[in-house]
């Protein structure tokens, strides 16, 4: 199929079918971008705006002594050197995310320990670098490989996950299993590194006190929410405006540091807008990033490759100032039928930066191991890794014990498999070779939840050209937000989508939850079917000028009922250079199943930059620590490396016909993070098939291949 | 970052004077590695003095065969120029693996040979750096090492150079034109990098104020087959874990010539007069090309990151000098 698909005709709503859903309508603010009309957060611009420059910790550990801010303050232009001294004081200091400048503690290098504000970017900048720190260091630890770290669990609070569970006799299924994998997988620091970097411009206007964010944020009502508790203001006197925002990948899905130091140095100067924007450099240290993982998995099997057992156990970095917890072992409680399962998550506490979301947090990592292991488990039964896939196939939800809303996993592998050419594959390794490469191919499941959040408001007003305006505080991070909210508003007020006139990105508009966990198009789209019901119902179809409905995410009694997750299959072909080591990927094939598909144009781009994006990770990205100083020393984009278009060969992504009608009124689940689950792994994967060597930890670089 | 001067001088020697009469003042060419270095701290001159427009931006056929480049001819011109992609398809296909188009579109010839290294560590100012701060030590040897120089390095430094077009021009034996305040003179490339030693903040044998004019490329090596060969992590704008540069001629099953640099090993771009050596009379054989390599690389000393950059060396070089003769594995 691969994007050319027909408009298929839309089942919600109550009015006319206009079928905008299935289309592959272009994006509605596509134009604007290319042509660099459309605002993004930094380029909201203001008379009389000033420039904040953060000054960061080069310790990893201590005390600041004192700020001496004299030079700075001597350079022309400079407004206010923000200290931990004289920085306003916040409401709320429990979070140490952020409790900016309020005391003189060092969590971990690259925290904020000052801030001027000035007339122009750079004499901000100029300024910064005069600001004179004298630190107290104190010993630190940011290597979460030293043997006598200490470990804990982390509580199920933050994660709304269990961070232990098991089923079944475990050990029993261990010792009777006739094959067995033991292996341990690890993945490194990974960093988000959207390409628009995070951004603020704040603006502080008292008596009233009130505060307006431009922000470049996957959550207009999230960064509200934490910017209000934490400046002790009412959220009603906090606005976040966030038209565009040029990529998150999970980063900009809450608030961070530089939202509240932003905020404070405009409470300072009020009636001035604050422009910040982070370098790259500081987005390695202040906007959150997947943390380095250790994952041991255990699995036991019958000859035939049916488990008996699967343990999967995760031990990971978090910051000592904020619990993180990557989830990266919940995946394995539902993948596969094994009768046995475990897995249980520990923490390092590190001097470190806070970890966050990054696209598929937990399963992005966690299925690079299970799927990898399940190769290893293929090769040691000698059953095909498709078959092997099959044979382990669960008919419900393992964990729950609920049927599953639509598992269909099998056809994913089988459709690829056909498509890919899997049935021609030789198994042999080591045994393909083209030229100077060593030619494998690979395969991997993926699987995501199919999330709802609850909270999202739209509301629906009919406007005197007979259009209807729809508003929701959503969010479009590049992900199509703007278009496939038309076309869901369309089909569920029976209308064309020329007249629909969508609004987002506003904390003055209703509430809508985070751009995030694949849940946006559900949770929103849902709130849009059910206002444009209410809207109908008590408008009618010939409604009045000014006749305007609001209605909420509807309650899905189907969530308690249904194992509701998204799966999928990723094909991999690798070439090895048989001298010098070096991994290319030219082909890549990914089958999804994810309910319905809202416009297969921007559904596809999503698909094809997570396949990239797992590209990369296989590939090429590790944030690199150094233990002695505390930071990342590879922290531009020149030396964390993601993957060029050099890099990308053929890049193709389907997906199922198909509705999921337990997830929404839409049958559809979401998009964003599916296509890099997985893909790692078959990268992996068919690197062990063309060299017949096994690697284990990311990223594949040259030297582990060179012989 | 602090605020300096910027200056057009009307001519060459007026653009010397200018540096060389102000300790604070530097030479700008397409500013692709300056310009970074001043917004990271690494660099902070008082003075930038543009010679864009004052160094030739040309080639020049030469008599006896051979070429001279202008120093601020661009990459991109100067790896598309008809008289470089006939005569030294290296010297283009060298040029092209390095950076991105839009960094080729402003890079020059001369600012390339002056790029600095990308150890971590100089372009870190919160860390310690004999190159960008004599006497502060060397991060690099302890340190995050997968780019370390595995020949030629000392225990104040341990970067590499990260040129491309660099290793194709020394495997060419190009000279560079100099104009100082003393006037003008030629230094063969081979001795224009330097080698860390006890003084690692210079990468060239350059003085203050001596600016490069051209760089001069003798007459081809005749019968010469050639390649550009680098290895790196990802397919395009990333530098050389290694690169080999090298023209072989062979008659008759022996090698008669071979001149071979590689990229990515040292602090300079490293000529290997001794693989060469060990080459010359040799049948095209892949055990004598790795006989050869291993000989140049008998020395290395390599830490806990860069071992592998040995046997990969040895491996890119067979590989290459095996494609250019024919010789299958």
């Amino acid at each position: 199929m691969n994007g050319e698909v027909t408009g298929t005709v839309g089942t919600v709503g109550s009015g006319t079918r206009t079928g905008a859903i299935g289309a592959p309508m272009e994006r509605l603010e596509g134009r604007a971008k290319v042509t660099g009309t459309a605002p993004y957060a930094y380029e909201h611009s203001f008379e009389g705006a000033l420039y904040l420059h953060p000054v960061l910790s080069t310790v990893a550990r201590g005390r600041v002594r004192s700020v001496d801010p004299a030079r700075a303050e001597a350079v022309e232009g400079v407004r206010v050197v923000l200290t931990p001294w004289n920085a306003p004081r916040l409401a709320r200091t429990d979070d140490r995310e952020f409790t900016i400048l309020q005391d003189d503690e060092v969590f971990f290098r690259g925290q904020f320990v000052a801030a001027v504000v000035a007339d122009g970017p750079e004499i901000a900048r100029q300024a910064a670098d005069l600001v004179v720190v004298d630190y107290e260091a104190h010993d630190h630890e940011v290597d979460p490989s030293s043997p006598d770290r200490e470990t804990y669990r982390p509580s199920a609070d933050d994660t709304g996950v269990e961070p232990d569970t098991e089923q079944g006799d475990v050990e029993g299924e261990l010792a009777a299993a006739m094959v067995r994998v033991d292996q341990t997988y690890r993945t490194p620091r990974e960093y988000n590194n959207p390409m628009e970097p995070h951004t603020t411009v704040a603006l502080w206007e008292g008596d009233p006190d009130r505060l307006t964010l431009y922000d470049s944020t996957q959550g207009v009502h999230v960064v509200r929410g934490t910017i209000a508790e934490v400046l002790g203001l009412d959220p009603e006197l906090v606005r976040v405006v966030s038209p565009h925002v040029g990529g998150g990948f999970g980063s900009k899905g809450s608030a961070h540091a530089h939202n509240v130091l932003a905020a404070l140095a405009a409470r300072a100067l009020p009636g001035r807008p604050v422009k910040f924007a982070l370098t790259r450099r500081h987005m390695f240290s202040l906007v959150g990033y997947r943390p380095d993982t250790r994952q041991r998995i255990r699995m036991g099997a019958a000859e035939d490759g049916r488990l008996g057992v699967l343990v999967h156990d995760v031990m990971e970095a978090t910051s000592r100032a904020k619990e993180y917890a990557e989830m990266s072992g919940a995946c394995t409680r539902m993948m596969y039928a094994a009768p046995a399962r475990r897995t249980t998550h520990r923490l390092t506490p590190l001097d470190v930066p806070i970890p966050f979301w990054m696209r598929a947090p937990g399963e992005a990592p966690g299925m690079f191991a299970l799927e990898t292991a399940m190769d290893e488990l293929s090769y040691a039964c000698g059953v095909d890794p498709i078959e092997l896939r099959v044979r382990n196939e669960p008919e419900r939800d393992p964990e729950t014990g609920l049927p599953w809303s639509g598992r269909n996993l099998v056809e994913c592998l089988r459709r690829g498999a056909e498509r890919f050419g899997w049935r021609d594959r030789d198994p042999e390794l080591r045994a393909h070779r083209d030229g100077d490469w060593w030619v494998g191919t690979g395969v991997a499941s993926a699987t995501y939840p199919r999330l709802t959040m609850p909270g999202s408001v739209a509301e629906i007003a009919h406007e005197q050209d007979g259009s209807y305006t729809v508003s929701i505080g959503a969010a479009d991070l590049g992900t199509g937000t703007w278009t496939a909210l038309t076309q869901i508003a369309a089909d569920a007020l029976g209308c064309d989508t020329a007249s629909v006139r969508l609004r987002i990105g506003d904390t003055d508009l209703p509430s809508a939850s985070v751009a995030g966990g694949s849940s946006g198009t559900s949770s929103w789209g849902s709130a849009v079917v059910a206002a444009a019901r209410a809207f109908r119902e008590e408008h009618g179809n010939e409604p009045a000028v000014g006749a305007r409905s609001r209605a909420g995410t509807p309650e899905n009694p189907d969530q308690e009922r249904y194992a509701l997750h998204s799966f999928g299959a990723h094909f991999a072909e690798v070439r090895v250079n048989a001298d010098t080591g070096e991994v290319r990927v030219p082909r890549m094939l990914g089958v999804f199943s994810v309910g319905r598909i809202i416009n297969p144009r921007t559904a596809r781009s999503q698909f094809v930059g997570g396949m990239v994006m797992g590209l990369s990770m296989a590939l090429h990205e590790e944030g690199v620590v150094d233990p002695r100083f505390g930071h990342v020393v590879n922290g531009d984009l020149a030396e964390y490396h993601v993957a060029a278009n050099a890099d990308v060969g053929l890049v193709e992504a389907e997906w199922l016909e198909e509705s999921d009608p337990h997830v929404n009124a839409l049958g559809a689940a979401g998009v964003g993070e599916i296509g890099i689950v997985g893909s790692a792994a078959a990268v992996v994967n068919a690197a062990f098939h063309a060299t017949g060597r096994r690697v284990r930890e990311l990223p594949l670089t040259p030297d582990r291949f060179l012989s | 970052m602090i605020p300096f001067a910027y200056s057009r001088p009307g001519g060459a020697t007026e653009a010397v004077e200018a540096v060389t009469d102000d300790p604070g003042a530097v030479f700008l060419a397409g500013g692709t590695n300056l310009v970074d270095h001043m917004k990271l701290g690494v660099a902070s001159p008082t003075t930038l003095v543009d010679v864009r427009a004052v160094v030739g931006a040309g080639i020049e056929e030469l008599p006896g065969g051979g070429v001279r480049i202008g120093a601020g001819m661009t990459n991109s011109e100067l790896a598309a120029h008809p008289v470089i992609r006939r005569r030294y398809p290296l010297l283009s296909s060298a040029l092209l693996a390095g950076a991105s188009g839009q960094l080729r579109n402003m890079a020059t010839t001369g600012g390339n040979l002056l790029q600095r290294t990308r150890c971590v560590y100089f372009q870190d100012v919160t860390t310690p750096c004999n190159k960008r701060e004599p006497g502060s030590g060397c991060s690099a040897l302890e340190g995050h090492g997968r780019d370390n120089a595995v020949l030629g390095a000392s225990d104040q430094c341990v970067a590499t150079h990260p040129s491309d077009m660099a290793v194709a021009l020394l495997a060419l034996d190009a000279e560079v034109h100099v104009l100082g305040p003393a006037g003008e003179r030629r230094v063969p490339l081979a001795d224009f990098h330097r080698l860390p030693g006890a003084e690692p903040e210079r990468d060239t044998v350059l003085e203050h104020g001596e600016l490069i004019t051209a760089v001069e490329l003798p007459a081809p090596l005749t019968e010469a087959r050639s390649a550009y060969r680098k290895v790196r992590e990802r397919a395009s704008y990333a530098f050389a874990l290694v690169s080999v540069a090298a023209l072989v001629r062979v008659r008759g099953e022996r090698v008669v010539d071979a001149r071979i640099a590689f990229g990515g090993v040292a602090h300079a771009p490293w000529r290997a007069r001794r693989a060469e050596e060990v080459l010359r009379g040799r049948p095209v054989t892949e055990t004598a090309f790795r006989v050869a390599a291993e000989a140049e690389f008998a020395e290395a000393r390599t830490g806990r990151d860069n071992a592998f950059k040995v046997p990969l060396a040895v491996n890119t070089c067979a590989a290459v000098l095996r494609s250019l003769t024919g010789v299958n594995e």
